[in-house]
């Protein structure tokens, strides 16, 4: 029987993928269900096991499975994918297991044997050597973060994992939740083990049930097979709160709370979850882990560039050709990512605006793509690359629009417990709709400017506190949208 | 979660949730997210119940309800449609496709049909970014959303 490996990622799904498995089974084929390789405007992609190795075809619909099992030349075939170079081109570590295997079928734990090999305090200095830095947006050192939790008092220590991937423009920790969920598992086991933690939670999003599905199941897995040891692992799902993806935040919520902002110090490494020393870290830094365990600190710094070592799994969607997941080590430049990668507009129209980083990192325009992807490099010229969204927009985008949404959106998620985030984002609205309406246009730019600097300085975390960076990068880069009356485009609230 | 069938608040199965969920460290919000799977929402008389049950204060428990998103006072309609308006999906012409969707129904943002067919609610980013515009309807996911694929997910509706 011909095996078939048909994605059930949820960006798959989303396009058809479960009608194309159902076609194949009814074909004959044993139909093996992968997460996706990434490559997603090629889904649904499907790969047929063959002698010469697996042969891929995208997208691909219910009515060409007859003709891929026939063999023989179809218009849709990929040949290896793994020649392919858009895959071809990517570092891929992280994501080097997803997409290609059963999700549900446990590997072996080799990251987590090596770390039991070596100790504690050898397995921190390891993470802290591979200059590994927090993968959720703030690049905060792991290691650093790993050594305080494990030299602060406690007998019972948490690890939690942020799965609140609220950001637009991501789908990493969602991707590697459905296609790899033993990989996340090992990485908790391994911090687990590094600052003797008993008990761990991953804190995920009520708009992922897919994702949640199989990490759940996941979960059993690693527990009824006893392969976690006493480290024991619970999932909790959110209730559609976008700052709960904020550390402190998230704490709150798994206690039972509004997810309202906690102020630092306290380090959550000191007391975190219920009062006790916590690790909070993003899927993705988790996820590394294993990797550098593995093949040690030295490969994984010798990737990357300047203070920021390994790979990214850059997240590319919007208006682009070739949107999906390339795990690169830290360097492309932006145009590269958006022209090489992207290969451009989806629409052909000329590329006008990337907002990297999610709803609060800046907007670029063409004329900075030579920005190298790096924390720093972004944070020199006021944005930052977050968690890894790049969303591509053409000459279509009214950017006062997009500057408005950034302040709505920020109102909307506002926990209400910092004033210039729960009133400011409402009157930044007011103040936009009245530059849009091209009323004191520049009496009340200045307005914006001044409110922008109150948020960033008077916030506590960094809702309120990188708004600024969508609203100050559409206004400094894109002046023309701001300067004149606006009738056409409808308000976007 | 919500519900496609809606119950009637009922203190025993309210208290069977609690009870299920008693071994939880901040139980909260799973209890919170089961009361409304059973009953298509968090009832106005689960407050002073839950507050009860946990040994919490009433405004607590409505400070949790009120604050995330997710928690509805009122069952969703037949249909559940969670369209995407985050930025991804703008870039994709999503608001449009959002606005010849409410123009249709004659529905504003997360309001229900007047026949209990549908409800339409804005979510900020499913993850879909690259099948954008995208929408979870019953749950499911749906990308690369036209006016077509939409009507063809929602039926008759």
């Amino acid at each position: 029987m011909t095996r078939v490996f048909v994605p059930r990622d949820a960006a798959a799904l989303a396009v058809g993928a479960d009608a194309v498995a159902r076609a194949f089974a009814a074909q004959g084929a044993e139909v093996v269900r992968t997460g996706s390789r990434g490559l997603v405007w090629l889904e649904p992609l499907v790969e047929i096991e063959t002698p010469a190795g697996r042969a891929a075809y995208g997208p691909v619909t219910p009515a060409d499975a007859a003709a891929i099992l026939a063999g023989g030349h179809h218009p849709l075939a990929l040949g290896d994918i793994e020649r392919y170079p858009w895959l071809a081109g990517q570092t891929r570590l992280t994501f080097a297991r997803c997409g290609v295997v059963d999700p549900l079928v446990p590997p072996g734990f080799a990251g987590l044997d090596r770390a039991r090999e070596i100790g504690p305090d050898a397995v921190i200095e390891t993470i802290n050597r591979s200059g590994l830095r927090g993968r959720g947006g703030a690049g905060f050192p792991v290691g650093v973060k790993w050594k305080t939790a494990r030299e602060a008092a406690g007998d019972l220590k948490y690890i939690v994992c942020n799965a609140d991937e609220g950001d637009s423009g991501t789908f990493a920790d969602r991707m590697l939740m459905e296609g790899d969920p033993f990989l996340l598992i090992e990485g908790m086991a391994i911090a687990a083990f590094a600052v003797g933690a008993a008990r761990g939670f991953i804190y995920s999003r009520s708009e992922y049930p897919h994702a949640n599905a199989t990490m759940a199941r996941a979960l059993e897995i690693a527990h009824g097979d006893g392969l976690l040891g006493s480290f024991n692992i619970e999932l909790r799902v959110g209730a559609g709160a976008y700052v709960c993806g904020e550390e402190t935040a998230l704490l709150e919520s798994l206690e039972g709370r509004r997810g309202q902002v906690r102020a630092k110090p306290p380090l959550p490494a000191h007391r975190g979850l219920f009062g006790r020393p916590t690790i909070v870290n993003n899927v993705l830094s988790l996820a590394a882990a294993p990797w550098i365990l593995q093949h040690g600190a030295a490969a994984y710094a010798a990737l990357g560039t300047g203070r920021s070592r390994g790979t990214k799994p850059i997240q590319l969607a919007g208006n682009v050709a070739r949107p999906g997941l390339y795990e690169a080590p830290f360097g492309l430049t932006l145009g590269q990512i958006v022209h090489d990668i992207g290969g451009g507009t989806a629409t052909g129209r000329p590329v006008r605006a990337v907002q990297c980083g999610g709803p609060l990192g800046a907007y670029f325009p063409p004329a900075l793509f030579d920005t190298p992807y790096d924390y720093e490099a972004f944070a020199a010229r006021d944005g930052l690359i977050g968690h890894g969204g790049v969303v591509v927009f053409d000459d279509s985008v009214d950017m006062a629009a997009q500057a408005r949404f950034a302040l709505e959106f920020c109102g909307l998620e506002s926990c209400g417990k910092c004033t210039p985030c729960r009133l400011g984002s409402k009157r930044g609205v007011e103040v936009m709709d009245r530059i849009r309406a091209g009323r004191e246009v520049a009496a009340n730019l200045a307005l914006v400017e001044d409110l922008c600097e109150t948020l960033k300085f008077g916030s506590l975390c960094a809702l309120g506190g990188f708004t600024p960076y969508p609203v100050m990068s559409a206004i400094r880069h894109f002046p023309e949208d701001f300067a004149a009356p606006v009738t056409a485009a409808e308000p976007v609230g | 979660m919500t519900s496609l069938h809606p119950a009637d608040w009922n203190p025993d199965t309210a208290r069977a949730i609690v009870d299920a969920h008693a071994g939880l460290d901040g139980p909260l919000l799973p209890i919170l997210r089961a009361i409304q799977a059973a009953f298509g929402c968090v009832p106005k008389a689960a407050i002073p119940f839950l507050a009860q049950a946990l040994n919490l204060t009433r405004a607590e428990v409505h400070g949790a309800v009120s604050f995330y998103h997710d928690f509805r006072d009122a069952p969703a309609g037949r249909r559940l449609v969670r369209l995407c308006r985050a930025e991804a999906c703008q870039a994709m012409g999503g608001e449009a496709r959002a606005a010849g969707l409410l123009a249709r129904l004659r529905l504003a943002w997360g309001e229900t049909t007047a026949d209990g067919a549908v409800t339409v609610e804005p979510v900020y980013c499913l993850g879909l970014c690259a099948v954008a515009p995208a929408a979870l309807v019953d749950g499911e996911p749906l990308g690369r959303l036209d006016a077509r694929r939409l009507a063809a997910a929602l039926g008759a509706a």
